[in-house]
């Protein structure tokens, strides 16, 4: 006999200490401290930030360490944590052309004034495993080298972009929609078309993974946009408001970025001489992979506003836009696994009717 | 799960008030304008998309401290996500929950409409995963909000059309459009459409809330809610040649459910709460060779 399935808390509850027990694996080995996760998987750290749309180290190292690493898990509590938080008010916008660089590299010039500047890059390793990492316990010793992490921060260098604008060569990054409020994805639902602030916004917040291949596909020919990598800056620059009641702006402290400034070709119309165009991307911290794949994307997604055909995925605003979050992708896709059996019945119903018609009409 | 501690900080019902007053003009406007899709500014909740944030941020706008919240999923009280919803509430308001149609004054399903008739001082909210009805046929926004503007509905129809030219019969056997007060074509969101019919001059506010594409939208108490159908191929509901093995109904949605590896086959009431109801009052009302159909 059939008895109706009861008991679903009970469930719940167990699935979640079991969830516990596995976040915590072995007890023999010792516990993941949230400092750790923070200084020591801090690229981890700089995504959860950026797509979770939250500059705190300490929360982010906490999400992952919740999360069992699983980063879009991470960026999802943070989001949901960050969404109950007062506005208390805007900063000013920041100015990256008075960062405190870190590194500093630009592919369009052998030189440029300030010089190029490697920083903490993966670019130039040899990716070997490197096993003396396993060594756990060995490298408690001092290193070898004194530390050349130099405190003496770089002095602020002009923007490759802004020397390229000078003369003329690269269009002015014009505010297109003077006036307007800037956009506030977080507040009010996105609407098409979507202007250049918002979709900035939501590239920011997207899946870096989405970006990578969408931004991946505009170099192999599905909306080419010709891009050289003009100047991409790491470093921290500070975060300013300003009161009413004072007549000059506070620093309140300050954020470390990453900015990606692509130089595009751009043929001209009848009204604009041949010039280079702009794709910008940002991302918090150390996100460099997703600073550029999104300064290809917001390129391509001009392609309308510079009177380019767009016949491209990635230059198809709602296309990208409305499949760019990872919370709402991974929820959507996920929730297939909740019970449709009401649906699933009614199409059942369906189908075997329509088997049933056809069989009789085949007799 | 139900330690107070993890929601200490957190706001009654969850929501901030300055988001409960923009989803609450987001229903006014709904209710202003039965079957309109309003956008509003949703929010990251702390459940999935898909899990029903739509539904949940219509619930935590609208409830307050006397409610009594009813939730399911599928028509059933203890589905895993039902009691998670319920769970949630009852953590982050202290509201009573009941699995009684006719004690709750909200409320919030997935996928079913209620066997029992609703009454005015009742309000139900669905949990919508696509709000838009032309999305299959039109898969831009900006389009569909044209068409729906200039009441450009004839794609509808010709989609329903090509199921009659080439299967005899409209195919659609859930998520059945419907058009509300004889304006706008809305989604039921995925009720079978046997439940359509309840839509229709219901005493009931029905609120629907789509919270990843960030829509709300509404049939007011008493509204006509028409299904889309022809005059030679009238809309009708799905029927059953058996009876509720549990409590004999014939008149309610039915799950099929396979017992064995032979592929035998029983049915239930989907919604847990009428077969409850029916079996109390008239217990082994099923004699056994119906419940062996």
């Amino acid at each position: 006999m059939y008895v109706a399935v009861k008991g679903g808390e009970r469930a719940i509850a167990a699935a979640h200490q079991l969830l516990a027990e596995e976040r915590r694996g072995d007890p023999a080995v010792p516990e993941l401290s949230i400092a750790q996760i923070e200084q020591q998987m801090s690229l981890a750290v700089d995504r959860v930030m950026s797509e979770g749309a939250l500059y705190d180290r300490d929360l982010a190292a906490l999400a992952i360490k919740q999360a069992r690493g699983d980063l879009v898990e991470a960026i999802f509590l943070i989001r949901a944590y960050r969404t109950t938080l007062p506005r208390l008010g805007y900063t000013l916008p920041i100015d990256t052309g008075r960062m405190a660089m870190r590194r500093r590299i630009s592919a369009t010039f052998k030189d440029v004034p300030g010089g190029q500047v490697l920083g903490p890059t993966f670019d130039y390793t040899h990716r070997l495993l490197d096993f003396t990492l396993a060594a756990e316990g060995a490298n408690v010793s001092p290193p070898q080298q004194p530390s050349i992490n130099n405190p003496a921060p770089i002095p602020p260098m002009p923007r490759v972009t802004d020397i390229l604008a000078a003369e003329g060569i690269l269009a002015p990054e014009v505010d297109i929609d003077a006036g307007d409020t800037i956009a506030d994805l977080t507040r009010e639902p996105l609407a098409f078309p979507a202007d250049r602030d918002a979709r900035l916004q939501a590239l920011a917040r997207a899946d870096e993974g989405f970006l990578l291949g969408l931004g991946y596909s505009t170099q192999r020919g599905y909306g080419r946009s010709h891009p050289f990598a003009g100047e991409i800056r790491m470093g921290a620059v500070s975060v300013e408001i300003q009161p009413e009641e004072l007549p000059f702006p506070i620093d309140i402290g300050e954020v470390e970025l990453t900015e990606c400034q692509m130089i595009n070709q751009f043929k001209g119309t009848a009204e604009t001489p041949p010039q280079f165009t702009r794709g910008y991307g940002l991302a918090f911290c150390q996100g460099e992979r997703k600073a550029m794949a999104m300064a290809l994307v917001d390129r391509s997604l001009r392609a309308a506003e510079l009177g380019e055909t767009a016949d491209s995925p990635a230059q198809d605003a709602e296309f990208v836009l409305c499949h760019c979050d990872n919370l709402e992708a991974s929820g959507f896709v996920q929730h297939l696994k909740l019970p449709h059996y009401v649906d699933f019945q009614a199409e059942l119903g369906t189908l075997r009717t329509l088997r049933a018609e056809r069989r009789e009409a085949a007799e | 799960m139900s330690e107070p501690s993890d929601t200490a900080g957190y706001n009654f019902a969850y929501l901030d008030e300055q988001t409960k007053r923009m989803i609450r003009r987001a229903i006014l406007k709904a209710v202003a304008i039965p079957g309109y899709q309003v956008p509003f500014g949703g929010r990251e909740m702390p459940m999935p998309h898909g899990w029903g944030t739509g539904g949940i941020q219509v619930t935590a706008s609208i409830i307050g401290r006397d409610d009594t919240l009813k939730v399911i999923d599928q028509g059933a009280d203890d589905t895993t996500n039902a009691v998670s919803i319920r769970s949630f509430f009852a953590k982050t308001t202290g509201v009573a929950t009941t699995a009684r149609t006719e004690e709750a004054s909200v409320i919030q399903t997935r996928h079913r409409f209620p066997e029992k008739p609703l009454r005015a001082d009742q309000i139900l909210v669905f949990q919508v995963p696509i709000p838009e009805p032309l999305r299959w046929l039109e898969p831009r926004e900006s389009e569909t909000r044209k068409m729906h503007a200039l009441g450009e509905y004839g794609i509808m129809h010709v989609r329903l059309y090509e199921d009659i030219a080439l299967l005899g019969r409209i195919a659609t056997a859930y998520d059945y459009p419907v058009r509300v007060n004889d304006r706008y074509i809305m989604r039921p969101s995925p009720i079978p459409k046997f439940d359509n019919p309840k839509l229709d001059n219901n005493p009931a506010l029905l609120l629907f809330g789509a919270g990843r594409e960030k829509r709300i939208y509404a049939v007011p108490p008493f509204t006509k809610v028409k299904s889309l159908d022809f005059d030679d191929h009238p809309f009708e509901v799905q029927t059953w040649d058996h009876a509720c093995t549990l409590c004999g109904a014939r008149d309610s949605f039915l799950d099929e459910i396979v017992t064995d590896d032979l592929g035998t086959r029983m049915y239930a009431c989907s919604d847990t709460d009428y077969c409850a109801d029916r079996r109390e009052a008239a217990p082994q009302t099923v004699d056994a060779s119906e419940a062996a159909e």
